[in-house]
């Protein structure tokens, strides 16, 4: 099904993405539909996307359900470990 | 069938007079001389991609003039497909009021070939699906397909720019194909035997099929949700289905 959800998240930072040039982060869309490319008839897709630089500029993820929570958790381990005097 | 055709891309004028992108396949003139009908195809939620157009051409095929707006161009015109699908659901999405519109300006271009023998048919793809059933609650259309459009009954997630179709079926205009798969979530089985008791209630005339051993995108050749037997036979059963909705008649205008 196309699932029409969609979740939206302000973002600061950078991703490297078309032609291998880094490029600033405003945004990231989130939401768990068909897949372009993965070999899923779902997968939880991210847009990580500057919308100044047009519709190619976004680096997309397309992951299995299970590999995105494992992405959660790795993201949450790695806050996690970050030294108390380093944590902003 | 034509063994000849020609496609390109064009411009056609949308909702509110915007000029839109669109994919036009039409047979050779001397395979299919017309006057003929014509097929619009509305796109899946993924974009006006290739699989997409591949579709157009196997309704050319067929021997009908076909078309496919690109309902994500106001959003990103000459991107990708994919990155236009991300674009546009960043931004929530096809309004219904701008899908009909663009729906319109593509079936008044159909209509105003000069092969045209006047009659239209319209099919969509998933969230398609839905718009077909909406276009043929709305416009002035002669057959319309539902490929496993999801939420033409059932509750959309909330937020939806998107409602249920149901206040609008009393309103079909012409009879609609329904194809299926069991497995199916969205729309499930439940919501499929729903719009069948409703359209049944209101007199609509309507033929659905649901298939075993098959889900959601059952015809997306480039996806593993492919399955050939429910595809090959829904291809057989919509070549039918506009068969006898769109071919010509004694009674049939020609022309614009």
């Amino acid at each position: 099904m196309c699932t029409y959800a969609t979740v939206h998240a302000d973002m600061d930072g950078s991703a490297k993405g078309p032609g291998s040039e880094w490029f600033h982060v405003t945004a990231a869309t989130v939401y768990f539909d068909h897949p372009v490319h993965a070999m899923a008839e779902h997968t939880l897709n991210i847009d990580l996307a500057d919308a100044a630089k047009g519709p190619n500029g976004r680096v997309a993820l397309e992951l299995r359900a299970d590999s995105a929570r494992a992405l959660i958790k790795a993201i949450q381990d790695a806050l996690d470990s970050v030294p108390e005097e380093l944590r902003v | 069938m034509s063994e000849q055709l020609t496609a390109r891309t064009i411009q056609i004028t949308g909702a509110n007079g915007d000029e839109i992108q669109a994919y036009l396949a039409t047979p050779d003139e001397t395979d299919e001389p017309g006057p003929r009908g014509a097929v619009l195809v509305i796109h899946h939620m993924p974009g006006y991609d290739r699989a997409s157009k591949e579709i157009v051409r196997r309704f050319a095929e067929l021997g009908y003039d076909a078309i496919c707006p690109n309902l994500y161009w106001r959003e990103a015109p000459g991107a990708a497909p994919d990155d236009a699908a991300a674009v546009a659901r960043a931004q929530g999405g096809v309004p219904d009021e701008r899908l009909l519109g663009d729906a319109a300006g593509a079936i008044a271009y159909l209509r105003a070939l000069p092969t045209s023998n006047g009659k239209v048919g319209v099919i969509g793809y998933c969230s398609g699906g839905r718009q077909s059933v909406l276009v043929a609650c709305n416009l002035d259309v002669d057959a319309a397909v539902d490929c496993y459009g999801a939420f033409v009954t059932g509750t959309p997630p909330e937020g939806s720019l998107r409602t249920n179709l149901v206040d609008q079926l009393p309103n079909l205009r012409a009879p609609l194909l329904g194809m299926f798969g069991k497995d199916d979530k969205y729309p499930s089985p439940e919501h499929v035997a729903e719009l069948d008791d409703i359209l049944t209630a209101n007199g609509k005339p309507h033929d659905f099929h649901s298939y075993d051993d098959a889900g959601h995108a059952f015809f997306s050749v480039d996806r593993p949700s492919y399955r050939v037997a429910a595809a090959n036979d829904g291809w057989a059963k919509i070549a039918a289905f506009y068969g006898e909705h769109l071919a010509t008649t004694a009674s049939t205008p020609t022309g614009a």
